[in-house]
């Protein structure tokens, strides 16, 4: 089943390649069509062998970053490496980077060995046939070499797109929305496939999504793109229980954010002021240190409680109107209007520990200091909103 | 009570449309009878009426004078006109297609005029052409092959483009992706996937330059195609056996389509 | 259910921009030869037509032509000629209708009705026309003979003939006409039929439409350009045609298309140029307003 032992790695210079393959960089790259700027000054480094979500809604740059890589489309300015070698304006052919693309793109008038056996034969490499067979296994598509591509389901033709790429193994495979044209149920199976193909053969996987849930669990680092730039960028976690925007506090999951302005900010601890109450947050959680700000929590981060709250160890807002329950089986989503009239959102588990609230039950929320959040006033507070929902 | 109305009315309007349709199909197939019918028919005259039945059109459909003469000269300038208009009109197709220049759209409007208009505004034209060029003395096959690769050139740019318009870029960047320079990729993948539309083309001219009457009749001079010879022979006595070439000709073409849709068909079956 | 389970065309528009690296020159070096042909073999014709046009009418073949500006070719064409010009614009627009009327449900049917039969009866559309357009039109000098199947059922139906006989009339030329280009109606109305979403017409009818009021305000509206098409690729050969009426027809018939040939073969150069260009401008003004009428006022 291994496979990046035994593959010569197709690069111009293959005494280079050899090994753990080399980083992928862009430098200040920017990507502009007419007067539309797609990509704006971006410079990232992508470490060999991790695996690299590119995330964001429709329009955001993310597929055309990618293409930049694959070589579909050359900067305006800037450049790409990959390991030192400049790679800006090499056509895609002479790159050791192949794509699985949306839609997958799989020749229709070629069977699904020869679609696999498409890119060895172009490089003129010997023991295709063994090659296309031990891809074929990784893949599980065993019995289906001679089949041609229209008679394949949705999820086969997924899985000959990822064959038809890495038996080139090439140092950075990038993928396209791969999973989109999937049924859901199709898709979770797929991203942890994915993930474990990714793990077995070692490759640099560039993936780029509008989906976060996938990003989220298939990649080690996820990059927020919005606008042709990068939001936020690092391991999921992080991304989400400390988002630097409000468009990745939006997009990435849901964010409650409340208008406050920060009272004190000595030590660890800031203090912020909201509708009269004061909230907490450890310093190294907030992304202004000054003036009018969001403070930000995670809905199932909140607690409701029907007393009182003990404002000394939590943080908590005060009384609020349960306007609407919705049960999902596993868990409810309250919305609680607050006085100053904003809706909030608190997710509870269904542990059975207390019975559900009822539509004008009155609340307190409440959670912890060091799951709250503080993002700039000058950020809209509903960036993301309508792009996270198209995105699901 | 009046759901069943509906209802019914419902089944008639649907059945109404199949049943016109098929009417429409008799319409169109009724001369096609006609012409199996003649070919049968053991008289040649001048009003077109089967008179009794003979097998000798079909065993000897030469025996008019020049008929088969003029079936060859049309088997000729159909065969090198579509070679000519095939391989004119697909170039043509992906400078218009793959390529942004100035003057795209102008090209486009220049390609489409040809077919709207009336053949006898190209036929005449042409042959006050050739008469103002001093050529009047030589029109013959040469001119005649000339005509019919500029009135069946638009036809096949329009068909190719309509292949080339479906094909999905994104397998040609696959291409490329996978190693496959600009020259392999045009020969393993566009070429292959846009084949079937050229090939169609070429039918296509084949048939419109085999069927010419009307253009050929203004470049022709003395030279005899077939059209030119079923046109003469209308004037005169019909011999029955341009049945026998209508016949033939109708059941070589649709056994041509139904293998051409059959090998269309081959690989694309849904997964059983 | 054909429309629904359509595999999903590509969504790649933007992806068929050409690829960089290619320079326009090769996107004229492509089109070169071509573009060269129809400059050489239409333009130019068309040109040497329009001069052939104002040619002194007293030259002939052996003594040659003499340019002298003449209009009075299209005044005297036009003059002589204008029942024939108004008869053959008469009988296409007539062999148009037909046609549309005769192709609509054909290719209605074969959109939606026809389900795995499709390919087939649209090989069946186009079948009849690989056997020689001459052939076929002569096959209909049978059909509506005297003594023929059309003319015997009309008769035993009594049914009334004007004149007792259906060959040499304005009937048989028309039929003629429709025929020959009925296909040309059909398959761009096919084309346009086949891409409209099914699920829109059946969403008319949720909406409380009627099978004839959806059929009015959704199909139709969205088949226009396939009616635009097919209208325009039957009426333009139609009016220019001479084959129909020399087959079918009686001096009666005498079209447009018949005046030039013959002007041409008796060598009268420059009224049967001036008789062509006249046809060519009519039929481009008359298509020109067509599309300008169809395309930018509201369908129906």
């Amino acid at each position: 089943m291994s496979v990046e032992a035994t593959v010569a790695p197709p690069l111009a210079n293959p005494a280079e390649a050899g090994g753990g393959g080399s980083d992928l960089r862009l430098e200040s790259v920017t990507k502009r069509f007419g007067s539309f700027t797609a990509v704006d000054d971006l410079t990232l480094t992508i470490p060999a062998g991790s695996f690299f979500a590119l995330l964001g809604p429709s329009g955001c740059g993310k597929t055309t970053t990618l293409r930049m890589v694959a070589g579909l489309e050359e900067p305006s300015t800037g450049d790409v490496y990959l390991g030192d070698q400049r790679i800006t304006s090499l056509r895609p052919y002479k790159r050791p980077v192949n794509t699985v693309f949306q839609n997958y793109a799989l020749f229709p008038h070629l069977s699904v060995a020869d679609n696999i056996a498409f890119g060895l034969k172009r490089q003129g490499r010997k023991g295709v046939d063994s090659e296309v067979t031990r891809m074929l296994e990784l893949v599980e598509l065993v019995g289906y070499a001679e089949r041609r591509p229209a008679q394949l389901s949705g999820g086969q033709q997924q899985r000959v797109a990822l064959a038809r790429a890495l038996v080139n193994s090439p140092q950075v495979l990038l993928l396209d929305e791969p999973l989109g044209a999937l049924d859901l149920k199709l898709r979770r199976q797929m991203q942890i496939e994915l993930k474990g193909i990714q793990t077995e053969v070692g490759l640099t996987f560039v993936h780029v999504t509008h989906d976060q849930e996938e990003a989220m669990t298939m990649a080690d680092t996820v990059a927020v793109m919005h606008g042709g730039v990068i939001e936020q960028m690092g391991a999921p976690t992080d991304l989400y229980d400390n988002p630097a925007t409000t468009f990745v506090a939006n997009f990435l999951g849901q964010s409650n954010l409340v208008e406050g302005e920060i009272r004190t900010a000595d030590g660890d601890e800031l203090t912020v002021a909201v509708q009269g109450t004061t909230i907490r947050v450890p310093a190294e959680r907030a992304r202004v240190r000054s003036g009018k700000v969001w403070v930000g929590v995670r809905p199932e981060k909140v607690v409701v409680h029907a007393e009182a709250a003990d404002a000394e160890v939590t943080n908590s807002l005060p009384r609020g109107t349960v306007s609407d329950v919705s049960y999902s089986g596993v868990s409810t989503q309250y919305l609680v209007r607050m006085p100053w009239d904003q809706e909030l959102t608190v997710f509870e588990q269904n542990t059975g520990a207390r019975p559900l609230l009822r539509t004008g039950d009155q609340v307190d929320l409440r959670w912890r200091p060091q799951h709250t959040f503080v993002l700039d006033a000058a950020q809209d507070a509903s960036a993301g909103v309508q792009d996270a929902k198209v995105g699901v | 009570m009046n759901a069943a109305l509906v209802r019914t009315g419902r089944w008639i309007t649907e059945h109404l449309i199949l049943f016109v349709a098929l009417m429409v199909l008799l319409y169109l197939f009724l001369p096609i009878f006609v012409v199996v019918l003649m070919s049968f028919d053991d008289t040649a005259d001048l009003g077109y009426q089967f008179s009794g039945f003979t097998w000798a059109n079909w065993t000897d459909p030469c025996a008019p004078f020049g008929l088969c003469s003029a079936l060859t000269t049309s088997l000729q300038i159909g065969l090198l006109a579509t070679i000519g208009a095939t391989v004119l009109g697909t170039l043509m197709a992906f400078a218009l297609v793959r390529h942004r220049f100035r003057g795209r759209g102008m090209a486009n409007v220049g390609i489409f005029l040809p077919m709207a208009s009336p053949e006898i505004v190209l036929g005449s034209s042409l042959l006050a052409l050739f008469v103002s060029a001093g050529f009047s003395g030589q029109l013959g096959f040469a001119t005649i092959l000339v005509a019919h690769i500029m009135f069946t050139l638009s036809f096949v740019v329009v068909t190719v483009k309509a292949r080339l318009v479906g094909l999905d870029g994104r397998l040609e960047q696959a291409a490329m992706d996978l190693y496959a320079n600009e020259w392999q990729t045009f020969w393993r993948i566009t070429f292959p996937l846009v084949f079937p539309g050229i090939l169609g083309a070429a039918l296509l001219a084949f048939s419109l330059s085999f069927d010419d009457y009307i253009v050929t009749s203004f470049t022709a001079g003395q030279t005899e195609t077939f059209p030119l010879f079923v046109w003469g022979s209308a004037r005169r006595e019909i011999p029955p056996q341009i049945n026998v070439i209508g016949t033939v000709m109708f059941l070589i073409s649709v056994l041509l389509v139904v293998a051409l849709e059959l090998w269309r068909r081959r690989g694309q079956r849904p997964a059983a | 259910m054909t429309a629904l389970t359509r595999a999903p065309r590509g969504n790649g528009a933007e992806h068929r921009t050409p690829s960089r690296g290619r320079r326009s020159w090769t996107g004229y070096l492509l089109l070169l030869p071509g573009a060269l042909w129809l400059a050489l073999f239409f333009a130019v014709p068309i040109g040497s037509l329009i001069s052939t046009s104002l040619y002194d009418p007293s030259g002939t073949l052996e003594t040659g032509y003499r340019m002298a500006f003449e209009l009075g070719n299209y005044t005297d064409a036009i003059r002589t000629y204008a029942t024939e010009i108004w008869r053959s614009l008469w009988y296409a627009g007539l062999a148009t209708v037909f046609a549309l009327l005769l192709g609509y449900p054909l290719a209605y049917a074969i959109a939606f009705k026809a389900g795995r039969w499709k390919n087939l009866l649209l090989v069946l559309v186009i079948a009849p026309f690989f056997t020689s357009f001459l052939i076929r039109t002569l096959s209909w000098k049978l059909i509506l003979a005297d003594n023929g199947v059309v003319v015997d059922t009309l008769n035993f139906l009594h049914l009334p003939i004007p004149n007792g006989r259906l060959l040499d009339t304005s009937v048989a030329v028309v039929t003629g006409l429709t025929y020959n280009f009925l296909p040309f109606m059909v398959l761009p109305l096919y084309a346009s039929l086949e891409k409209i979403d099914h699920r829109l017409i059946e969403a008319a009818g949720d909406l409380y439409a009627s099978p004839f009021q959806g059929f009015r305000k959704v199909t139709l509206p969205l088949s226009m350009p396939g009616v635009v098409a097919g209208t325009l690729l039957t009426f333009i050969p139609a009016a220019g045609d001479f084959i129909n009426k020399e087959l079918l027809g009686s001096p009666q018939q005498t079209m447009i298309g018949n005046r030039i040939q013959g002007l041409f073969e008796s060598g009268s150069y420059p009224a049967a140029a001036a008789l062509s260009v006249t046809l060519m401008v009519l039929i481009v003004v008359m298509v020109i307003a067509y599309i300008r009428r169809a395309g930018t006022e509201d369908l129906l």
